[in-house]
């Protein structure tokens, strides 16, 4: 009897997938954008202009992060990936290219007086060193240690500014994304934690009590990023598997071009290239 | 069971038949359902578990699935202990409002008071996430940093199962017959007394079946518990200890996961669903008794 059912549930599932498979990739004009939760926000608007630009055509973006961008190009599900790192060398194959900047940030809650923190101490506070904001000039109250999830890109780029492995760092919270972490930082006075400068500033502009730190002396700004000289930062990558053509190719031109710059520094990003 | 042959009730026999095969298709589905995630969960997780013995999910130094370490047992006790934590608030809260609700509140005073847990038991469960992080963290961080801890998922998971555990040891307690409170009311008891007596005996399964629904959901529950538990891979040994449990692991890191640390996922929800088996087959064999 189960295993009669097994059969039926296999073949209800195998017809609808019969049904539904055509409708899926019938239009040529689609375009399936699939990755980085940092950048999906700001390619969703960049594909809500390009569609206005050039009616009949649908830009379809999902997250997932940049490990599921790459992979999605590369098995062909997405057309293109939204990797928001430099490829890895097992990547090179593939193509990219980078519609914008964004820094990663340290922040902590707007009510810590400390205001600048060095990579020593830093590595001492992620690595359970230094547990007590008063060693680097704070508060007598121990700090909170925010890391990211496992796969996140934030993360990569964190550790290998620090020189680390995951499994060095001791946290007390672990999160998902940019919100969460801020929310998290906003909700203690004695949390430390690293995200995308474009979201911080954005909230930290509007009222939102957390503070971007200097790094090594460079404050955590959008120009610093931009000049190059903010240490923590990395491109926004487009992927594509194959040289790109068509809509594709369209679509990467007008992402890159002054017409979507306004767009990039709405994300409190930087556009490529004003460089 | 005079229907249970043809006969003059069912005047075509083929209608009798549609309907058999019908009802059996309908059941072979929800049954194969069941299977088929179990199957899909073990297929998902084979390629990891072919290079990694079972033994070492429970016995790694860490959880670091990108420099291979897939120790799963700290989570298997954070959702314990969450879990089981929320049961332990929960159960008493909920038996004791649903006794109020059914033999001391006035009526009118049951009637809203019953619709306040039924809103209760509508609000989706990142609606209670949010509250915790924004509130509940904050207070228990004043209390005890971090703040994101097992306390606040215990407290969150409470207030999310206490409706289940409330709504459905009311109906048990309606499901009493009239004729056994009456009974017990003739024999001159006060109303402690047939309570304890009459129909917390009478109404046993009944609320026992809640707890365990209630259980089922604290174990799986997920977006609520990620959001103020810390998500730390550890053993608490203390409610002020950030944890994680199974079920946030998969959704924290299943976005960005791939290859291995993808299977080791699959593994822990394979875990989890194994948890909840053992939950029921233990919740069969207690109704059996």
């Amino acid at each position: 009897m189960k295993l009669a059912g097994v059969a039926v549930v296999g073949t209800i599932m195998f017809a609808v997938g019969l049904v539904w498979s055509p409708s899926g990739n019938t239009a040529a004009q689609k375009l399936v954008l699939t990755g980085a939760s940092t950048i999906a926000p700001l390619a969703g608007e960049i594909a809500r202009r390009f569609e206005s630009r050039h009616p009949g055509t649908r830009i379809d973006v999902q997250t997932g992060g940049s490990s599921r961008g790459i992979n999605d190009v590369r098995n062909g599900t997405a057309d293109i990936g939204m990797v928001s790192r430099d490829l890895k060398p097992e990547e090179k194959g593939l193509h990219a290219y980078a519609i914008a900047l964004d820094g990663v940030g340290i922040i902590v809650h707007a009510s810590n007086p400390v205001v600048m923190l060095h990579r020593r101490q830093l590595i001492d506070i992620y690595t359970g060193k230094i547990a007590n904001w008063k060693e680097v000039g704070g508060v007598n109250s121990p700090i909170t240690v925010v890391n990211k999830a496992e796969g996140r890109s934030t993360l990569e780029l964190f550790l290998s500014y620090l020189n680390l492995k995951n499994s060095q760092i001791k946290p007390h919270v672990v999160i998902g994304d940019n919100a969460q972490g801020i929310k998290t930082v906003v909700g203690n006075r004695n949390a430390i934690g690293y995200v995308s400068i474009g979201a911080a500033a954005y909230e930290a502009e509007h009222g939102t009590p957390i503070k971007l730190l200097p790094l090594d002396g460079v404050a955590a700004t959008v120009a610093n990023v931009r000049s190059g000289t903010f240490p923590l930062s990395r491109p926004l990558n487009l992927v594509t598997r194959v040289f790109p053509e068509g809509l594709a190719r369209k679509f990467i031109e007008f992402a890159r071009s002054p017409e979507a710059h306004d767009l990039v520094e709405a994300q409190y990003f930087v556009p490529i290239s004003i460089r | 069971m005079i229907w249970s042959k043809r006969n003059i009730l069912f005047p075509s026999a083929s209608v009798d038949t549609l309907i058999l095969w019908l009802l059996r298709i309908a059941s072979g589905i929800a049954a194969g359902m069941v299977l088929l995630i179990l199957f899909f969960l073990l297929a998902e997780s084979l390629p990891l578990l072919r290079e990694v013995s079972a033994v070492r999910f429970v016995t790694d130094s860490s959880w670091q699935p990108s420099e291979g370490a897939y120790n799963l047992a700290p989570m298997l006790s954070g959702t314990l202990y969450a879990a089981g934590g929320a049961l332990f608030l929960a159960t008493p809260l909920g038996i004791a409002s649903a006794l109020f609700v059914a033999y001391y509140a006035p009526p009118p005073a049951a009637g809203v008071y019953r619709r306040l847990i039924e809103l209760l038991a509508g609000i989706p469960s990142v609606v209670y996430g949010f509250w915790a992080l924004t509130t509940l963290v904050p207070l228990i961080n004043e209390l005890h940093p971090p703040g994101a801890s097992l306390l606040a998922g215990i407290l969150v998971l409470t207030l999310m199962i206490l409706p289940t555990v409330a709504l459905t040891a009311h109906a048990a307690l309606l499901a009493v017959p009239d004729e056994y409170l009456r009974g017990a009311a003739a024999l001159g008891m006060s109303r402690w007394s047939i309570i304890r007596g009459v129909v917390l005996p009478a109404a046993r399964m009944g609320v026992t079946a809640g707890v365990i629904l209630a259980a089922g959901r604290a174990i799986g529950e997920t977006m609520a518990v990620l959001m103020v538990t810390g998500n730390v891979v550890q053993h608490a040994s203390t409610v002020y200890d950030p944890i994680r449990t199974l079920a946030a692991n998969i959704a924290l890191e299943m976005p960005y996961a791939l290859g291995d640390h993808r299977a080791a996922l699959f593994v822990s929800g394979l875990v989890l669903m194994l948890l909840v088996v053992a939950l029921w087959s233990a919740a069969a064999r207690i109704g059996r008794n």
